[in-house]
């Protein structure tokens, strides 16, 4: 006998399940925690290293540093700059998903954290696929890579809250059509809070450490 | 993209709800994937033939149910289909637009085989 079962599940729900602990998790101790997603090289690890330098007093970070192989270049900067770091190592996937978050979120004290800055395994596609328990979401594009991402990897673009164009100082020597590339963002997510920065030297900092403020203080202890 | 995760995750749905209904095996499966989601048929059915091997949904048929990317214009409620690279209106040329469908990314529904034994019952 032949039966049909109707279904209509998510394929990722198991995922989603587990992003929604991680995220009561983190509202139970009233932490706000941001997805950081970006290519290899776009400069994540420096980005957050100068937010670390420009951040207001007494609001305490902590950094999930997700990366395919097992090294902690990444986490020794974060620790190097005198926040606390979990570095994951995914073993070659190409992604966080919510378990390894889940997993790297109960080695960090909460209670001694307001802020925490998860750091996405270098990638345009996948990340964008698997929820976290994540309040906000980031991508960092940089200048080399070309203006005609948004064109080329568009869901990473859509759902997210905040765009860090970095690596500004490159302008004069690399053909990037800002208007071109702005364009891009604007049809998969009108209106998106943009901001051009420079992680080296702190230029631009100024409009999303107030983002940061403004979002960190909805969830003050 | 992550093939192998979406396929480990879509074997432990079909798995569960084939236990559930005391099905002896699986012969279909029935999935929605938006054509904005990124995942490429093939690679899906790659993975399973190997990680469904031993388990009750072995040789089960995968069916992709493909859903075009739509897009809504927010100026002129004009609707178009994605084809290829992301484009303004092409009534208005506005760039305010809205995705309405396309990220579908679901298991729909799967084809079970389970015993004669209850139909004795059910039938004279």
């Amino acid at each position: 006998m032949k039966q049909r079962v109707e279904i209509v599940t998510r394929i990722l729900d198991s995922n989603d399940q587990l992003a929604e602990q991680n995220r009561k998790k983190l509202d139970a101790h009233q932490v706000f925690a941001i997805n950081v997603m970006a290519s290899p090289g776009a400069g994540k690890t420096s980005f957050i290293v100068q937010t670390i330098a420009k951040l207001p007093e007494g609001l305490r970070l902590g950094v999930i540093e997700g990366d395919t192989a097992p090294v902690t270049i990444d986490s020794d900067k974060i620790i190097e700059a005198g926040m606390p770091a979990i570095q994951i190592n995914t073993g070659g996937n190409c992604h966080l998903d919510a378990n390894m978050v889940g997993l790297a979120i109960n080695q960090l004290n909460l209670d001694d954290i307001d802020l925490l800055l998860i750091e996405n395994v270098g990638n345009l596609i996948c990340p964008a696929g698997f929820a976290l328990g994540n309040h906000a979401n980031i991508v960092i594009a940089s200048i080399p890579e070309g203006d005609d991402k948004p064109y080329k990897y568009p869901n990473i673009y859509r759902n997210i809250d905040v765009l860090i164009i970095n690596k500004i100082d490159l302008l004069p020597y690399i053909d990037f059509r800002m208007d071109y590339f702005r364009e891009g963002v604007e049809m998969l997510n009108p209106g998106l809070k943009t901001f051009e920065v420079n992680s080296k030297t702190g230029e631009g900092f100024d409009g999303w450490i107030e983002w940061l403020k403004e979002r960190v203080s909805t969830t003050q202890k | 993209m992550h093939e192998l995760a979406v396929t480990e995750s879509l074997l432990a749905i079909v798995v569960q709800s084939a236990e559930a209904n005391h099905a002896q095996k699986v012969t279909d499966i029935t999935l929605s994937i938006g054509a904005l989601s990124s995942i490429v048929d093939d690679s899906v059915q790659f993975y399973w033939d190997h990680i469904s091997k031993g388990t009750i949904a072995e040789e089960a048929k995968l069916h992709f149910n493909r859903i075009p990317a739509t897009i809504r214009c927010l100026d002129c409620d004009f609707e178009f289909t994605l084809e290829e690279e992301l484009t303004p209106c092409p009534n208005c040329d506005s760039i305010h637009l809205d995705i309405i469908a396309g990220e579908e990314f679901q298991v729909d529904y799967i084809e079970i085989q389970k015993e004669e034994t209850n139909s004795n019952e059910t039938t004279s």
